[in-house]
């Protein structure tokens, strides 16, 4: 526990690789493992967006004219695996939770450095063998739920190596969910309460435990699928007497809140960045703890919602109707905060800014769409339809992909001590906002008339809606590149930030930026009030 | 401050009346033809203005906000130090919890009138014996009428093609036939994979799952000819397991039925 934190000893700077050569290094040091998540992440998020945008080509045209059928199915597991699994999951959590939790705890590193750097480093390969997957007999092809008997059916090489990579990616995040919850409870600093930690502080913990509580399940389940395929057992085949709807109910116990774990360290990073730029103190701290709290246990309880339309009995559709529609309440408590919190503020409209806004309409509406997909007779008629698809990308993309891109924005500076361009950074938000609604809304339309999900062909009346939907994808993929020109530009020849361009009170501003390897030169500071604007300036001026 | 209130009303009102106009006069949803349709539509449509005002106003609110408190240039220092509000705290937890448990109730009451809340295992006596677990399903009918009606229908489903099973008439048939204004009541299973079977029209639908046989039932409405599309990923031409359902009025089904219909074989 103690072995970063003793300067001296273990953390000497001559020992660890300097410059750009640590971040491809077994580097100990939380803000370099940050930024080996986030990047790695990027990489990713590029090579799943190519398939996103390959899929987009199939479907502008009614028939499977693009690529091969089976190929079309490996390409949409293979995009939905590695969004999830090798880009929003590792960002928010990894990312962004490494490089901001031992500052927020006055910290010099995480509570155990040497499984961080083990927890990031199953990622690339297991990534890599993922993609890799496709030039040996084919990727696996029964989407990223590989329901069996379908997963037990398609070609084996595929799906093993699929189930042994989502294995180590499982394994990795349950590595980070225990590291997280470690470092916030035993490494906050002397006369630092819960109660005055920075919100993400919060997110990271339900989070967290949303992570150990869940991620086992998965792994569990995906272990017993590997002995159906290799070994010919019979847990889900119903050949051998196996019950396939008992994979859906432990697959879903993980993947349900698996979107909480997408999604909550997304609402710690708005909290954060909506008070600095608003200038104006988080609303309503102590209902936003309690609301992330009551998603975490309501999040455990809702996964049968996904199973509407498979075997199971009335009962179980209604408990599971109302414990989802539920969620709505906490939720909304945390929008309804946000919105009081940019309410009466000096808001500064820069980059971050605008994400975190789009963030806020776009997930309302997802949702909104999301209470209504809760609803047993709604559902049935929507499930499995591109009203789903629609739905799910509102959240994990109009909501947590537009903040990781805020926090990008925002962070910036802290990371590399240059600002980011602002004109190039409101074109790629312009960009992303349009083509990514262009490309979504059209697809509610196009679940509700009769487009099931994960089709190669439709029927010819869906193509103009679809073209639309293709034109917004082309955007989102051309919104990327005043993003990286701006990074690349910036982190060269950017205007110098200074240590505090945002003048936020959060901890990790008030050293310097980038901080020192120990993050402090003295002792960390004691940081009561992290949202204390309004008030602190009036003191210190 | 009372100007400032008219406004917020009047915005308001605005808000409301923009959804239900949106609500009552923006059809989002394909043509209803059978009775769980217009059932589905009268919650779709509640739904649809909720959300909408809900949406609106929100945007509203955080567009409004970037204008009205956006920084000007000559303005320094901070917001006002609003740390909370216990009461418009209380208010914003109370009224969604009431908005979902009133939708939770009568999206219930739909669910009901869809036939959605039955005992499944109780109709079934004609197609399976009362020792097979029957799962879930939809059946919109009361309890022993399936049981005297001939519309019994076995689905299998199998990679890539739906067969539809008229145990009565003895034969197999790849399009779906049946009469309109009458209750079928059809038994699926696959044969391999998961599939399912999904009607737009109908706004039904339910997964045929292998080794567990499923009920769906339901009474068509309108004459035509609509799609029955598999919706669940089945494997690679998923997206072609496609067949058709034929409603037409009962004359003409006795008619396609008779011509069917194999004489039955006594061994």
């Amino acid at each position: 526990m103690t072995i970063s934190i003793d300067p001296q000893k273990t953390n000497n700077e001559s020992l660890q690789p300097k410059g750009w050569v640590r971040y491809f290094s077994f580097s100990l040091d939380h803000k370099v493992i940050g930024i080996q998540y986030l990047v790695c992440g990027f990489l990713f998020y590029l090579i799943g967006g190519t398939l996103a945008s390959a899929i987009r080509i199939e479907l502008a045209s009614p028939m499977s004219d693009f690529m091969p059928r089976d190929v079309y199915n490996q390409v949409l597991t293979l995009h939905g695996t590695i969004m999830i699994f090798l880009w929003i999951v590792p960002v928010v959590n990894g990312a962004f939770g490494n490089y901001l939790i031992p500052f927020y705890v006055g910290a010099r590193d995480m509570a155990f450095p040497r499984l961080n750097a083990v927890a990031f480093w199953l990622i690339p390969p297991s990534g890599l063998m993922l993609v890799a997957s496709y030039f040996v007999e084919g990727a696996a092809q029964a989407g990223w739920t590989a329901y069996p008997p379908l997963s037990i059916t398609t070609p084996q090489s595929g799906q093993i190596i699929w189930i042994l990579s989502v294995l180590l990616l499982g394994g990795s995040s349950i590595f980070g969910g225990i590291n997280f919850i470690a470092t916030i409870i035993k490494l906050r600093r002397p006369g630092l309460k819960l109660m005055q930690l920075p919100m993400y502080c919060w997110a990271m913990l339900g989070t967290s435990l949303l992570v150990v509580l869940s991620t086992p399940v998965l792994a569990g389940t995906l272990i017993l699928l590997s002995f159906d395929i290799i070994a010919n057992t019979g847990f889900f085949n119903p050949v051998l007497g196996g019950n396939v709807v008992v994979y859906q109910h432990l697959f879903w116990f993980y993947s349900h809140p698996a979107v909480y774990i997408m999604v909550l360290p997304a609402f710690g990073l708005v909290s954060e960045i909506l008070p600095v730029h608003a200038r104006k103190p988080l609303f309503g701290y102590t209902t936003m703890v309690f609301s992330i709290m009551g998603i975490v246990v309501l999040g455990l309880v809702v996964w049968a919602h996904h199973m509407f339309t498979s075997g199971t009995p009335p009962w179980m559709r209604l408990f599971f109707t109302i414990a989802t529609a539920f969620i709505a309440v906490p939720t909304g408590i945390k929008f309804f905060n946000w919105v009081a919190t940019l309410w009466g503020g000096k808001i500064s409209i820069n980059s971050a800014m605008l994400f975190s806004c789009g963030f806020i309409i776009n997930f309302v509406f997802g949702g909104i769409t999301g209470v209504a997909l809760a609803q047993v007779p709604f559902d049935i008629h929507v499930h499995d339809t591109y009203f789903v698809v629609a739905h799910f990308h509102y959240i994990v993309y109009g909501g947590t992909v537009f903040i990781i891109f805020s926090s990008i924005y925002h962070w910036f500076p802290k990371v590399t001590g240059k600002m980011l361009n602002e004109k190039l950074g409101i074109l790629h938000f312009v960009i992303t906002f349009i083509g990514f609604n262009l490309c979504f809304a059209p697809q509610h339309w196009l679940g509700l008339n009769g487009m099931p999900r994960r089709v190669a062909e439709y029927d010819p009346q869906f193509q103009f809606v679809n073209q639309i939907s293709s034109l917004g994808a082309l955007l989102m993929a051309i919104s990327t590149i005043p993003f990286l020109i701006n990074v690349f530009l910036s982190v060269r020849n950017g205007k110098d930030a200074g240590d505090n361009p945002w003048n936020a009170l959060t901890p990790e501003w008030l050293t310097s930026s980038p901080p020192p390897v120990e993050n402090w030169q003295g002792e960390a500071p004691l940081v009561e009030e992290p949202y204390g604007y309004g008030k602190e300036i009036s003191e210190q001026k | 401050m009372l100007n400032k209130n008219i406004y917020l009303i009047l915005i308001i009102s605005l808000v409301f009346a923009i959804s239900f106009w949106i609500g009552f006069n923006v059809n989002l949803l394909p043509a209803e033809a059978s009775i769980n349709a217009p059932i589905y539509d009268e919650l779709f449509k509640i739904l649809f203005i909720i959300g909408l005002i809900i949406f609106i106003g929100m945007t509203i609110a955080v567009i409004y906000s970037l204008f009205k408190f956006r920084k000007r240039n000559d303005q320094i220092g901070d917001g006002i130090a609003l740390e909370g509000n216990l009461s418009l705290e209380i208010v914003w937890t109370i009224i969604p919890s009431i908005i979902v448990l009133l939708i939770g109730l009568y999206s219930y009451n739909i669910y009901d009138r869809m036939g959605g809340m039955k005992e499944l295992n109780h109709n079934h006596e004609m197609m399976s014996s009362n020792t097979e677990k029957i799962w879930a399903g939809i059946s919109q009918t009361s309890d022993n009428e399936i049981a005297i009606n001939n519309l019994s229908i076995e689905v299998s489903a199998m990679q890539f093609a739906f067969l539809f099973n008229y145990p009565k008439g003895n034969f197999i048939s790849g399009e779906l036939h049946v009469p309109v204004d009458q209750k079928v009541s059809m038994k699926m299973e696959s044969k391999d994979v998961i599939h399912a079977f999904w009607v737009p029209e109908f706004r039904i639908k339910q997964d045929i799952i292998p080794g567990q046989p499923t009920i769906l039932n339901f009474t068509p409405t309108k004459v035509g000819k609509y799609p029955i599309i598999c919706a669940e990923l089945c494997g690679p031409y998923h997206g072609g397991m496609r067949a058709s359902i034929i409603v037409e009025e009962e004359s003409d089904y006795n008619e396609w039925f008779n011509k069917n219909k194999k004489p039955e074989v006594n061994l």
